[in-house]
């Protein structure tokens, strides 16, 4: 089998870590002292200016056979080595109260105290971080640790040289973590492929069948481009097409995914003015900045309490309920109840209340966006399969809009407050005349809709940029769903957002971000010129007030 | 309507207070030399050039403390222009005629510059041009400190190509013109080094982009059909975190897919949290981090003026002081500060440039400048990890495009022209409508 198309293709990276394996051959015909300088001189490299010089050193430094090398190796990965500007002897550091804790990388001796003008850094480039992690790899293939053996397992896949896949065959025979052996029985399948026997190669692409590892269908694509017997081409153009079946249905379920998402960001913004619009029909243009304090409350607790990120959000929600619902009821009594029955005043007023509340923020705490911190449990994706990953910030905010959801149609259905509120909106003398103090219950459904509000700010806060301007971003996607939706229906907003979140999605691959957005709107106005009343309108007396 | 937006009497004050100011300075002063500072100090660009404007009042101060200019002292002269377009050519026809200023510094997205570009050839004035920008440009009355592509765009996917074996590329950008311009050309010279039309994924989002998962998720799939696959960022302003957290959470590393920014600098790194960015790359002329006594000596005057030890510097601030620096060299040239005879004298300057080089001004108004490719790093700075070898001068009009490709500006007779055409051997003129 030709091995050039593989070469050129990971040509790129690095100097690629076979070298490793020969080196190891070759340690045995070299004196002992002269290795030990060479490893000597390669740490004093390592604080050279040159990447190159650097690069040659961890060549150096990983064929070494010194078992004290992976931790060095490891520590420049993760950035914790630095030089001593003195001797430039790499050491590793730990903050202390005079400055620095040094000790020697190699020997992990204690070398004293130093100050941050004695020792530098050592940088290193994407191109060294790769050959790193091959180094790390092969020097861990046999660690005892699972996790470790796992990811050389993936980093080794796909490399064609014949002392790799010896050493991936040895590791496989005594492999027990199944994980561990799968990736591995990847790796070798990966590598008959490229056998001389056509039995072999056919057993490899039978083997492969099902994989949604990337570099399979890589693997089987550059094979069917040079195979020559006629079995072995039919066997990988069937295996082919079922991985190739197999990724679409994972792609249609990604798309979906992101589209509840989306839909879900949308309802989460929505879904305080379905109540301070859809239920007591004030135009209220302040909402975007409802969400923003929202989301100025979660910095502000993140802020309070440094060092505990993880638990933040939890204090975060009630607090911005809190803070966003009684700012609401603030403006609902000094502002919105004297312009009730007048919808563009409101309108004018509400805008104004949204500017003041920028500027409070812009001059209390900074014109520029703040940096609100995830949480680690909010970062990074849960892997169903090679070929799918659902972010966790975005499923957790998925749920978190349903719960949400579900907790405002408690309380509109369910409760006291939740009955008074629609005998209000619904007929407000007859409510009175009932005996429901109607001003009381507008103060508490408009401090209701902008606590919503504030909870969604939360949310919003882990996935987008936290300033001054940003409810202006999600006044009119709000808008927009509440009408579409049906104002004055909560169900109507919750499929009205995942709805217009889903077609986004669907529509985004082919039209691009900018286009699927004009023509969700373009759609929703046709849709309100058919039904005015949106997807669920109102019926009886209420909807004709 | 008694609650009517409060904001307007509050700007009309300020406006007044700014008027009354400035006329009372025009009045008071004859024997200072006038600069204007045309930087927006509110609105979304507030951000990025209220630190050029510190930066142009610190250059002032310090050229003052060196005894002014031509015996004078230096003014600076400070507008608002407050992210407008349209307002930022008001505000220069205010300075060039009201406050008569000699020079201005100023401008930073390129829908500014082109709104002031009619009004500063209308009244015959110098700007000095801070910011990287697309190129396709060049006037008499303009000097571009910035990068042009080939000082920026160009060397950065020369870069992937040698160093790091990129053979796919996602031109990724915010929808305007800078944008698509820059990925016209880098589209347009990747198809000449023979990279396939299927290599190339082109995707633009609007400002403020924050829904990155659909985009990520292709940018993923498009690198992982075997070819190294690097994206080429023209993605601006704060749309950048999102992206950058999006391409963290779906576990695409540096490494792998590697993302090569032209407009993430130093002061937009300084609000984030950089963790998941490490390793990522930027191209420019400039890095704080570089080592270089006349660097250290800048980034200390500027703690020193802002009285802040941790305020950045970046790019477009070493373009500033370019730039005066050759204005306040040709200006004592030229024995003058008339436009016509700084225009000629400042043609050939030299000045140090503050990452150990030397930037001259060329006969198109462009500079010559070092290209530095760096690496994010966690504390907020980057590292650098490849360099030119020389400085290289920019190209007002690129070599790539059909339309430009001819054209050259030269602003020394006997051209004298902001887009001559090499084959033609004719001037097309003036480039404002």
């Amino acid at each position: 089998m030709p091995m050039s198309p593989t070469r050129t293709q990971r040509r790129a990276p690095s100097p690629s870590w076979h070298g490793l394996l020969w080196g190891l051959v070759l340690l045995a015909l070299i004196p002992l002292n002269s290795l030990a300088d060479a490893l000597d001189a390669a740490l004093i490299d390592l604080s050279d200016r040159s990447f190159e010089v650097k690069q040659a050193a961890v060549e150096v430094i990983a064929v070494s056979g010194d078992p004290r090398a992976l931790k060095v190796l490891e520590a420049l990965l993760d950035g914790d080595l630095y030089a001593r500007t003195s001797d430039r002897r790499p050491v590793l550091a730990a903050a202390s109260p005079a400055g620095f804790r040094l000790r020697d990388a190699l020997e992990g001796t204690d070398l004293g105290e130093a100050d941050r003008r004695d020792i530098r850094k050592i940088t290193i480039n994407n191109r060294m971080r790769t050959q790193l992690r091959s180094a790390i790899a092969a020097l861990t293939l046999a660690s005892p640790d699972a996790v470790l053996r796992l990811s050389a397992a993936r980093e080794l896949l796909g490399d064609p040289d014949p002392l790799v896949v010896e050493a991936i065959r040895a590791q496989f025979e005594r492999e027990e973590d199944k994980q561990v052996r799968d990736s591995l029985a990847l790796a070798l399948a990966l590598a008959s492929l490229r056998d001389e026997d056509p039995e072999a190669r056919l057993s490899g692409v039978s083997a492969l069948a099902g994989s949604l590892d990337p570099s399979a269908r890589n693997a089987l694509t550059r094979l069917l481009g040079e195979e020559t017997d006629p079995h072995v081409r039919a066997g990988a153009q069937r295996v082919l097409a079922g991985i190739e079946q197999k990724l679409k249905l994972n792609a249609a379920a990604e798309t979906l995914f992101f589209g509840l998402s989306l839909g879900s960001v949308l309802v989460l913004a929505a879904i305080g003015l379905a109540i301070t619009f859809g239920v007591m029909g004030v135009i209220n243009m302040a909402h975007g900045e409802l969400i923003m304090i929202g989301a100025y409350s979660t910095y502000l607790v993140q802020q309070a309490m440094p060092g505990l990120i993880d638990y933040s959000l939890f204090v975060a929600i009630p607090a911005a309920f809190l803070i966003a619902g009684l700012l609401g009821v603030l403006i609902e009594r000094t502002v919105i109840r004297f312009l009730y029955g007048r919808p563009l005043e409101t309108l004018l007023a509400t805008f104004g209340i949204s500017l003041i509340l920028q500027q409070l923020v812009r001059t209390t705490i900074s014109a520029q966006n703040v940096a609100v911190q995830n949480p680690s449990w909010m970062s990074g994706a849960l892997q169903i399969n090679p070929a799918l990953a659902l972010t966790y910030s975005r499923l957790y905010i998925l749920v978190f809009a349903l719960l949400v959801f579900l907790a405002l149609l408690l309380i509109l259905k369910r409760t006291a407050l939740g009955l008074q509120v629609r005998a209000v909106s619904q007929n407000r003398s007859m409510a009175r005349a009932l005996g429901v103090r109607s001003a009381r219950v507008d103060a508490l459904t408009f401090g209701l809709g902008a606590g919503v509000a504030g909870v969604a700010g939360v949310a919003l806060s882990q996935l987008t940029n936290v300033g001054p301007n940003m409810g202006q971003a999600y006044i009119i996607d709000s808008f927009m769903v509440v009408v579409f939706g049906g104002v004055g229906n909560l169900w109507g907003t919750l499929v009205a957002g995942l709805t217009l979140g889903v077609a986004n999605k669907l529509m985004e691959p082919w039209a691009g971000a900018v286009l699927a957005k004009i023509l969700v709107l373009v759609f929703i106005i046709l849709f309100i010129q058919k039904r005015p009343r949106g997807l669920f309108p109102q019926r009886g007396r209420a909807a004709d007030g | 309507m008694s609650r009517r937006d409060p904001i307007k009497p509050i700007l009309l004050c300020a406006g007044l207070a700014l008027g009354v100011t400035s006329g009372l300075v025009a009045h008071a002063e004859d024997e200072t030399i006038k600069v204007g500072v045309l930087h927006s100090l509110s609105g979304t660009m507030a951000i990025s050039e209220t630190t050029l404007k510190d930066t142009v009042l610190m250059l002032v101060e310090e050229q003052n403390k060196k005894g002014g200019l031509l015996g004078k002292q230096l003014e600076a002269v400070v507008v608002d222009p407050a992210s407008d377009w349209p307002l930022f050519a008001e505000k220069a026809r205010e300075l060039l005629t009201k406050d008569k200023v000699a020079a201005v510094f100023g401008c930073w997205t390129s829908v500014s510059r082109k709104s002031v570009l009619p009004v500063f050839e209308e009244l015959n004035g110098l700007l000095f041009y801070p910011v990287q920008y697309e190129g396709e440009e060049s006037s008499k009355n303009v000097f571009y400190t910035g990068a042009a592509p080939n000082q920026q765009a160009i060397p950065a996917v020369d870069y992937l190509r040698d160093e790091l074996g990129v053979e796919r590329w996602v031109l990724a950008g915010t929808d305007y013109v800078y944008p698509r311009t820059t990925n016209k050309i880098l589209e347009a010279y990747l198809k000449q080094n023979g990279v396939a039309e299927e290599d190339i994924m082109i995707d633009y989002t609007p400002f403020g982009h924050s829904d990155w998962q659909s985009i990520v998720a292709r940018i993923k799939r498009f690198g992982s059909e075997g070819k190294k696959t690097a994206v080429v960022s023209t993605i601006n302003g704060d749309a950048n975190v999102p992206f950058y957290k999006e391409l963290g959470n779906q576990g695409i590393s540096a490494d792998e897919i590697p993302v090569v920014a032209f407009s993430v600098g130093e002061e937009e790194l300084s609000g984030i949290d950089t963790k998941p960015l490490v390793g990522h790359l930027a191209a420019w002329n400039y890095f704080m981090s570089v080592d270089d006594p006349a660097n250290a000596a800048f980034i200390e005057t500027w703690h020193g003026f802002t009285k802040d030890d941790k305020r950045v510097t970046n790019d477009p601030m070493e373009a500033h002081k370019i730039g005066f620096d050759l204005w306040v060299q040709a200006v004592e040239k030229a024995g003058t500060t008339d436009t016509d005879a700084v225009e000629a004298a400042i043609i050939g300057l030299e000045t140090p440039n503050l990452t150990g080089g030397t930037a001259k001004m060329l006969p198109n108004h462009h500079i010559t400048k070092p290209v530095l490719i760096g690496e994010i790093q966690g504390d907020g700075q980057f590292a650098v990890v490849w360099q030119t070898d020389a400085e290289v001068p920019g190209d007002a009009w690129s070599d790539y495009l059909e339309g430009s490709k001819d054209l050259i500006a030269d602003w020394t007779p006997p051209i004298k022209c902001g887009n001559f055409n090499t084959k033609t051997q004719t001037c097309l003129g003036s480039q404002t409508p």
